[in-house]
């Protein structure tokens, strides 16, 4: 058995990039749901949530219009880097992010909901700025069930298939993750590449989820 | 000196019913008590202060300077407002030690003097040994000074106090009324202290303000209050009184007397400016002023006979429950001698009667 355990390192490059962004993003999104009075504010939770129901070939398809070459969006990025997103790792990086960044915001606004808000009002009390009360006290105080948050995220990240098939595609060496190469895999009736792969990302899976029930507050 | 003009209204929500407040107030150097029921908007007094809440109109002022003022569009958000603030549950930052809870408190001086300030604040509440614990890792009384400190360290212009004994067992309770009392001593911030606890209201207040329904009903020195409530109202919310209809039969401005029907006794009282002979009117006498008696022939001046009911146990005298829902306070030793008795006396002293 010749094994290429490319798709692997991708997976795993792909998950923590993806991941990365979603904390970024997800925080700031989860903090502007948690503490902001707006209309539209449960409108922009439910266009955030979206990914996590829509079927994956509609999610492609809107990236695909969204992102290609001959879109605004991806003219913006090909002028800035020089080179198309789609088809590239990075568009596959994209595609986990649609399925890690509503996981991120809904569990960090429920994370940043559950802190104490006398406590909040305390730090407002004693001078602290919105800046330094979100750093000092609502994100400590928040810190296990968000890190519960990027774990299964992360975990998340590393399993998406149909998006990842239809903006990165297939390309081994290049834009092949553990999801596309076991389908390749199983299509060229290479099972014991397959099968390897198999075990192995669930390994990972398990032992991320094993960790984010023990960041969970309740699992202490 | 704080001076406050507020008013703030919620719409009825199918949870909530409507409530408005509306208030208008000063109050110096000292402990000034907000004493009322539950609802009655206290804590929400103290939120708008602080600026946790924003008032639809009115205006704040803290010492000369403005914290809100609705027709001008002013208000100061809670950082710059320099009221210090002590919770209900006392609101520690749970994962910080009680010296960064303090440092953070402090965070706006320069280095030095947040590590001189801190180490003073925590030598004078006696927190030095506690001061590297969380607080879940500290005593009660620990926890309620270290927020007393935090609220103090930044000097501010105001205290406001949540219920703070709310909940504490009576030793805690002791301690933190000595640690106030202190504080009062030591500092010259004026207090507003929000309580329904009217034990608490004479053992910390210097002024009172009774609220009920968003309304002010009576402010004053809290023994005043006690001895000449504005109305019925207050009466009741002090709950420390008998409240017995009456009419009104004679009136003696010349020799300061009058004379009352209560039921089918006639009892003299002191002359009750601004009422008329023939009103009907409350009158309101406190159950420590009252003595009851064994009767003994005929009832003398001021004395009606009363239908005994019970006698209630309380921690430093003996109630005693009449028909007609009278009730007097005797001192134990006065009710052992007098236990016994079948046929009883009430008697009203002339200038225990007030007219509401």
């Amino acid at each position: 058995m010749q094994m290429d355990w490319f798709p692997l390192w991708l997976s795993l490059r792909v998950a923590f990039v993806s991941t990365a962004v979603a904390f970024g993003v997800g925080l700031w999104l989860a903090y502007i749901l948690a503490n902001w009075e707006f209309r539209g504010k449960e409108v922009l939770d439910a266009a955030v949530t979206l990914p996590l129901v829509l079927p994956p070939t509609v999610l492609g398809y809107y990236l695909l219009v969204l992102l290609a070459g001959n879109s605004p969006l991806g003219k913006l990025w090909e002028s800035i880097f020089g080179s198309p997103l789609v088809f590239t790792w990075k568009a596959a990086v994209v595609a986990a992010l649609l399925h890690a960044l509503p996981l991120l915001v809904k569990s960090a606004r429920a994370a940043l909901e559950t802190v104490d808000r006398s406590l909040e009002r305390a730090a407002r009390n004693l001078g602290a700025s919105e800046w330094r009360l979100f750093w000092r006290v609502t994100l400590p105080l928040a810190r296990r069930s968000i890190l519960a948050a990027v774990a299964l995220a992360f975990a998340r990240s590393l399993g998406d298939f149909g998006v990842t098939l239809m903006v990165a595609g297939n390309i081994p060496g290049r834009t092949q993750t553990v999801a596309v190469a076991i389908y390749d895999a199983v299509e060229s009736g290479n099972t014991a590449v397959a099968r390897t792969l198999v075990l192995v990302i669930s390994a990972v899976a398990l032992l991320i989820l094993t960790l984010a029930n023990r960041l969970n507050p309740r699992f202490r | 000196m704080i001076n406050a003009r507020l008013r703030k209204t919620f719409s009825g929500r199918p949870d909530s019913a409507p409530f408005s407040l509306e208030l208008e107030f000063q109050a110096a150097a000292g402990v000034t008590v907000l004493f009322g029921p539950s609802g009655s908007g206290k804590t929400l007094t103290l939120d708008l202060i602080a600026g946790f809440m924003r008032p639809d109109d009115g205006r704040i002022l803290l010492d000369d300077q403005i914290l809100y003022d609705g027709a001008a569009g002013v208000s100061l958000a809670p950082q710059a407002r320099n009221c210090g603030y002590v919770f209900q549950d006392y609101a520690l930052f749970p994962h910080m030690t009680l010296r960064q809870n303090l440092e953070f408190a402090a965070e706006r001086r320069p280095r030095l003097e947040r590590h001189r300030r801190v180490n003073e604040m925590l030598d004078r509440f006696r927190l030095g040994d506690a001061a590297g614990r969380r607080p879940h890792e500290v005593s009660g009384g620990q926890r309620q000074r270290c927020s007393i400190a935090r609220a103090l360290i930044g000097a501010p212009k105001l205290l406001l106090f949540d219920e703070p004994a709310q909940g504490l067992d009576a030793p805690l309770r002791a301690e933190f009324y000595e640690v106030l009392r202190q504080v009062r001593a030591d500092f010259k911030t004026p207090m507003l202290l929000v309580t329904h606890n009217l034990d608490e209201c004479f053992e910390l207040g210097e002024e009172m303000l009774v609220l009920r329904e968003g309304r002010l009903v009576q402010s004053g020195a809290p023994r005043k209050i006690l001895d000449q409530p504005a109305n019925l109202d207050v009466a009741r919310l002090l709950g420390v009184f008998n409240l017995i209809p009456v009419e009104i039969r004679s009136l003696d401005p010349g020799r300061n007397s009058s004379k009352v029907q209560m039921g089918e006794h006639e009892i003299e009282g002191p002359y009750f400016p601004g009422h008329l002979k023939g009103d009907r009117v409350t009158v309101c006498v406190r159950p420590e002023s009252l003595t009851a008696l064994a009767r003994n022939g005929r009832p003398g001046p001021n004395q009606i006979h009363a239908q005994f009911e019970r006698a209630v146990e309380k921690p430093q005298w003996m109630r005693l429950e009449f028909a007609g829902g009278i009730a007097v306070d005797l001192s134990r030793s006065d009710y052992e001698r007098i236990r016994d008795t079948k046929d009883w006396l009430i008697e009203f002293p002339r200038e225990s009667l007030r007219v509401l």
